[in-house]
């Protein structure tokens, strides 16, 4: 599984690629968190840049959860978007559409948690 | 082997009250419009086939006592919630006056799944003999407590039947009349025990009231190798997975999505989602069940899984 980061004003997104499971996720979520961290420290928010993942297990989605639980802690925002079919219905399945907010893609989701955020991304 | 599902809910028992049957019966009949049906026979063949499970039938009420049955006089059973009473209802009718021998396997002493005792019929009836086996040091203490005033009338010393208390240690296999029963430690407030039942090269696993901490591949890998090659897996499905996970993590239970996990790594046959949430009407059930059903087959391997979801009255044949 690869991780990488781009900043767009006070948010950073975090594209995440291959299999998000059990033996994934311990380094994940170290990365994840310091996303959060981050974003937390300039109010602003973390995008999950979905468009990669190509599978993720109930461990993946747990990490999602903390991160959620300590964005909402720290008055950050968190968001997914660009979900792969297959990861759309997993969300799904396993209501987690009714704990995060899902969209269609990254500019949607900046748009939605920073408007400083869209305008960087829209710069470039 | 036959496995019997006499009570399948969690917590408490539940009913569906008046306007539940009001609502099905509407619904069905809104779904059956302009149809005709000249007998009794041709409105149920209707029913069975094209109407929703959730309208048709309920996933019940009691909660936990499943019986498996095996070739024999005895009797053997996994808790002894309110689905004990019709279980010991059965029993008597069976028996025609015969006393019965009983086995008991008890997951924990958490109320819901001892509450069925104090109503279990054979218990009141002279020469039945009552095996309680399980792996708490307050097993016993804990029924007596329960057939004691103020809670209820008839102290433990007035129940007609013989009852014994057998201590079971988890790993460590047991042999009841050609059947072997292993214990296994779950985690659970004040803990709790899943049991594998083999015999005659089936096997069988209940597994309630237990919680999976998705980080520890080890405690899965240990799951995996208890619930490996099974026929059947009753799992602890209580909510979903955002649910368990989240509001209700810590509360001892586990999701729909973790039991279609474990079975795809132990190569089980069929899971059979288990301990309903009691908040959780039959639709939203009859939801969950499809939503793992989806799961299993987006994620599936080598080998299918079949998923079921548990309710009262429901029969297994191995």
């Amino acid at each position: 599984m690869n991780v990488s980061s781009r900043r767009f004003a006070n948010a950073v997104v975090l594209r995440v690629e291959g299999r998000l499971d059990q033996d994934t996720c311990v380094a994940f979520t170290t990365d994840l968190m310091k996303s959060v961290d981050t974003a937390a420290a300039e109010g602003g928010a973390v995008v999950l840049d979905l468009s990669g993942l190509e599978y993720i297990s109930s461990a993946g989605l747990r990490c999602f959860m903390l991160a959620s639980r300590q964005a909402k802690s720290q008055h950050a925002k968190i968001a997914v978007a660009a979900l792969q079919p297959m990861v759309a219905e997993i969300f799904q399945i396993s209501h987690f559409n009714l704990v995060f907010q899902v969209f269609p893609t990254v500019r949607e989701a900046l748009g939605a948690v920073s408007a400083d955020a869209a305008a960087a991304f829209d710069k470039g | 082997m036959r496995v019997r599902f006499w009570g399948t809910r969690g917590s408490i028992p539940v009913a569906l009250t008046a306007a539940d049957v009001r609502d099905k019966l509407a619904q069905a009949l809104v779904q059956a419009s302009g149809k005709v049906f000249n007998s009794y026979e041709e409105a149920h063949a209707y029913a069975s086939s094209e109407l929703d499970f959730n309208l048709t039938h309920t996933f019940g009420g009691h909660t936990p006592c499943v019986e498996i049955e095996i070739p024999g006089e005895e009797y053997y059973a996994c808790d002894l919630g309110s689905g004990a009473r019709p279980f010991g209802v059965h029993i008597l009718a069976k028996q025609a006056r015969k006393p019965a021998t009983i086995n008991v396997f008890m997951s924990h002493v958490h109320w819901d799944h001892i509450m069925g005792f104090p109503l279990f019929g054979p218990a009141y009836v002279s020469g039945t003999k009552i095996r309680i086996h399980g792996c708490h040091e307050v097993l016993e203490h804990a029924f007596r407590k329960q057939h004691s005033a103020p809670c209820f009338p008839v102290e433990w010393e007035q129940l007609g039947a013989s009852i014994e208390f057998v201590k079971l240690e988890a790993g460590k296999p047991f042999v009841i009349n050609g059947m072997t029963v292993t214990p296994h430690l779950q985690l659970h407030g004040g803990d709790s025990y899943g049991y594998r039942f083999e015999h005659e090269g089936k096997v069988v696993v209940y597994t309630t009231d237990s919680e999976h901490k998705l980080e520890d591949r080890a405690e899965a890998e240990k799951f995996a190798a208890f619930f490996r090659d099974a026929d059947l897996v009753i799992f602890d499905a209580m909510y979903a997975l955002a649910e368990a996970i989240s509001v209700k993590a810590d509360w001892g239970h586990s999701s729909n999505i973790v039991g279609v996990e474990l079975c795809q790594m132990a190569h089980a046959k069929h899971l059979v989602l288990f301990h309903h949430e009691p908040a959780n009407n039959d639709a939203t059930l009859e939801g969950l069940l499809k939503e793992a059903r989806r799961f299993e087959e987006l994620t599936r391997g080598d080998q299918a899984l079949k998923v079921s979801a548990a309710y009262d009255g429901l029969e297994i044949d191995l």
